[in-house]
């Protein structure tokens, strides 16, 4: 069982705006975001992924050049696990 | 394709999908930008300026009668992506096409967007003379000390030792000349009502610029004179470099000679400072 961690917000990501700039992953206080490493979108850049812990602080959101992030606080916080995902 | 090297541990949350049990705190483009997309390079600084920008008018409430004048530079590229009334000036000269459409219509929130090339190398005396004469308009120099459209090279901005493609090794005053700091220079001149210089290299002084923004506007509003934010920007590619050392490099570089803070201001308080 893994240690079960809270959730308080997430993102949308619009990977085709991304240009790989990795501005949002500097800004991420939680370091919940990771760039790919092989993957890349159409245009061939690598993008940001979300990870475990997001707070919804919207810090991405701010210094992203390309406009791709959507940012959201879930209306109760969730809890994640690996079992079960996010409840 | 090489295999994806990021640790097993990583669980990455789908994120393609606006989940329904949440409020949204912040939309991709904000309301005054129509288009997100644009054609500057990856992590440039002066897409974050122009949304700070944008988000102080929609919170003021002036979109239908702000009136944005581009100079020439990087930053024209945002000209057919805003929702408010644009013109474009030529080189430097934004500060006079803008003192013409504030004098005819002198009830609209008149604003520039030029690049430090732009007003401070092509049309210095035309700012200089607008704050001067207390010109009701607000001015915004997005501030990268390279002349990043025309080839990368440095401008009256450039900070000692910035690298430039001909100050590659840094700019060293003796051959190149010393930078000027151009928001010191306006306010000390009589007819500003607010100067301020803010920065995009991290969110929190993303959040103090916008506030810089909102100042401002609010300056010109109550009719206080020039209002002139300055804001410095990264410039990855003419400073050579990586995008993720960028906002570093401006806070190494670049902020130890152009300090970031209020000026001047001659509303009652100001909460940025």
């Amino acid at each position: 069982m893994s240690k079960p961690q809270q959730v308080r917000g997430t993102v949308v990501i619009d990977v085709e705006a991304c240009k790989g700039c990795d501005l949002c992953i500097e800004a991420c206080k939680p370091e919940v975001l990771a760039m790919t490493t092989a993957e890349t979108n159409t245009r061939g850049y690598r993008f940001p992924q979300l990870l475990v812990g997001c707070t919804g602080c919207r810090a991405c959101a701010d210094v992203c050049p390309d406009f791709c992030f959507s940012v959201f606080r879930f209306d109760e916080p969730k809890t994640w696990t690996a079992e079960s995902g996010l409840q | 394709m090489t295999e994806d090297r990021r640790p097993k541990e990583l669980f990455v949350i789908p994120s393609s999908e606006a989940p329904t049990d949440a409020s949204r705190v912040a939309d991709f483009t904000p309301d005054l930008i129509d288009v997100g997309e644009h054609h500057l390079c990856p992590g440039c600084g002066e897409p974050i300026a122009i949304r700070a920008v944008m988000d102080a008018i929609a919170l003021l409430g002036l979109a239908e009668k702000s009136v944005a004048v581009f100079g020439i530079g990087c930053s024209t590229a945002f000209s057919n992506n805003l929702d408010v009334e644009v013109l474009q000036a030529l080189h430097g000269r934004a500060p006079s096409v803008a003192t013409g459409v504030s004098r005819v219509r002198p009830g609209l929130a008149v604003f520039t967007i030029q690049g430090d090339g732009d007003m401070a190398n092509e049309g210095l005396q035309e700012v200089l003379h607008c704050a001067a004469r207390g010109e009701n308009i607000v001015c915004i120099m997005l501030n990268n000390g390279v002349f990043g459209e025309t080839g990368g090279h440095l401008t009256v901005t450039t900070t000692i030792g910035q690298r430039t493609k001909n100050t590659i090794e840094g700019r060293d005053a003796a051959k190149h000349g010393h930078p000027m700091r151009i928001a010191e220079l306006l306010a000390q001149i009589d007819g500003v009502g607010y100067v301020a210089r803010g920065a995009v290299n991290d969110a929190g002084n993303v959040a103090r610029t916008k506030r810089m923004m909102v100042e401002a506007f609010t300056a010109q509003q109550q009719g206080l004179g020039l209002s002139f934010v300055e804001v410095l920007t990264m410039c990855p590619t003419g400073w050579f470099v990586p995008t993720d050392e960028a906002p570093n490099y401006l806070a190494e570089t670049i902020a130890g000679t152009h300090a970031v803070g209020v000026l001047r201001s001659a509303l009652p308080s100001s909460p940025s400072d």
